[in-house]
């Protein structure tokens, strides 16, 4: 690692696992969970999320000394807004499509806890090589979730990933289906997004005891 | 009629939390308790039937296609859409912290119990999906607005109120280690919204369900658009086995 430091690397590397954003710090549930029943539309989600937290967590990080501290939620809500607009006229642009699938959704990533969590807990107090680090490292944290729920959702629910049929065609009976498969619709309903990430949780907090509440 | 049926579904079947798992993490985090529960929900009440209606003008008289005809013809053809989501927010942030201000200075008293959950709303996806879930199902009146906004600011206090009582009842319970705390909430949310599902037939008796999904698939979202495919497509699986048996 001739790039990062130790200390950088452990910026990225952390949020990964042992300090996610989701299972344990409990933010940006918000926007995530109803979007996953389809790996496409997590991932799209997750790469979204991801820059507008790197690049959100620079500019804030640049402005750290200039932010009143009195109105610096107006600030931070302002940046990410304006970097929303950005994503969201992007994806209107390039996939019109899948914007439309995500509908509210980006626009959401506003509102979205981790982002004023970590503009608030990191990049108000470090330099922006640092918090651009940082804010990549928890973006994929959130999003490796994301993509772990959207992954097992599509597989179960609709039997394909990314759309395409993975387990055979289930008109046709090929694949799994001839020895009588079925899909499980219910995976596609959105408290099976919860329940997932429930069991994330669970197995998460069953291998490293130090994360078990009391 | 119309404000009835909003009501209702904006409660029930289009609950915040379990339809769309909007405002999830001060959900999580603020539920530990009923009775601060009971203060974040009413503040989330009280701000989304401030914000909502603001909004709804905002929209209808300035980001909409052609909604700055009242300037004069020629603004006729500006679409300012694209900027709904930065006026919102601002319009949010402004609005509780206004909001701040006057319960303070006019109800110390409830100041002290919601005053700790406003600056926290600010950045509540609830209030703000609020705002663009009424921009995006094309509200049409301004009651109708104030109506939405205060009915789904009532299901999100159900859903708190609800998972809040839960989970001091669980305490008692003997629930396995690692899932103690936020996993067994995570799990037992995701009951709960099956169980709220089965208001989804409320409104139409269950009968023309198909129909009505149909004629209104934004309500219902993408999820259940996939359902009806899937099901069609069982249907027809069933039906081909069915034949092949024959």
């Amino acid at each position: 690692m001739g790039l990062l430091s130790k200390k950088d690397s452990k910026l990225i590397l952390d949020p990964l696992a042992d300090n996610n954003p989701i299972t344990i710090q409990v933010l940006g549930i918000c926007s995530a969970l109803a979007i996953t029943a389809q790996l496409k539309a997590s991932i799209v989600m997750a790469i979204s999320v991801l820059a507008v937290m790197g690049i959100g967590n620079v500019v804030i990080s640049l402005m750290r000394n200039v932010i009143p501290s009195k109105i610096r939620i107006i600030v931070q809500l302002v940046v990410v807004a304006s970097l929303v607009i950005v994503v969201d006229q992007v994806l209107k642009a390039f996939a019109y499509s899948l914007s439309k699938e995500l509908s509210v959704f980006i626009g959401l990533i506003i509102t979205n806890c981790i982002i004023m969590g970590r503009f608030e807990a990191f990049a108000l107090a470090n330099g922006p090589w640092r918090s651009f680090l940082d804010g990549i490292g928890n973006a994929a944290g959130y999003g490796l979730i994301l993509v772990i729920v959207g992954f097992f959702r599509e597989l179960l629910g609709s039997g394909t990933l990314l759309g395409y049929q993975v387990l055979g065609d289930p008109i046709t009976k090929t694949g799994l289906y001839a020895i009588g498969y079925e899909n499980n619709g219910f995976m596609l309903l959105s408290p099976m997004a919860l329940i997932i990430v429930g069991l994330i949780i669970w197995v998460q907090r069953a291998r490293n005891k130090d994360l078990i509440e009391e | 009629m119309e404000h009835v049926e909003l009501f209702f579904k904006s409660i029930f079947i289009d609950n915040m939390v379990f339809a769309t798992f909007l405002g999830m993490c001060s959900y999580l985090a603020v539920s530990k308790k009923v009775s601060t529960a009971v203060g974040l929900g009413a503040a989330v009440i009280f701000v989304l039937a401030v914000t909502v209606p603001i909004n709804w003008l905002l929209d209808q008289y300035i980001l909409k296609d052609g909604a700055l005809i009242w300037l004069g013809e020629e603004y006729a053809s500006y679409d300012l859409s694209f900027l709904s989501f930065i006026l919102f927010i601002a319009t949010i942030a402004t609005m509780v912290q206004l909001v701040e201000i006057v319960v303070e200075k006019f109800s110390p008293s409830l100041y002290n119990s919601l005053g700790i959950f406003l600056p926290l709303i600010a950045v509540n996806c609830a209030i703000l999906g609020g705002s663009l879930f009424m921009q995006s199902r094309e509200i049409e009146t301004l009651g109708l607005a104030l109506n939405y906004g205060i009915s789904s600011g009532i299901g999100w206090f159900l859903a708190i109120l609800a998972i809040a009582a839960i989970r001091e009842k669980i305490r008692y319970s003997n629930v396995p280690a690692p899932l103690r705390g936020l996993g067994i909430t995570f799990i037992i949310t995701g009951l709960m919204a099956i169980g709220f599902m089965s208001f989804g037939g409320m409104l139409t008796g269950g009968d023309e369900d198909t129909s009505s999904l149909e004629g209104n698939p934004e309500n219902l979202g993408i999820q259940t658009e996939q359902i009806q495919n899937e099901n069609t497509e069982a249907v027809k699986a069933v039906e081909v086995s069915t034949i092949t048996k024959q």
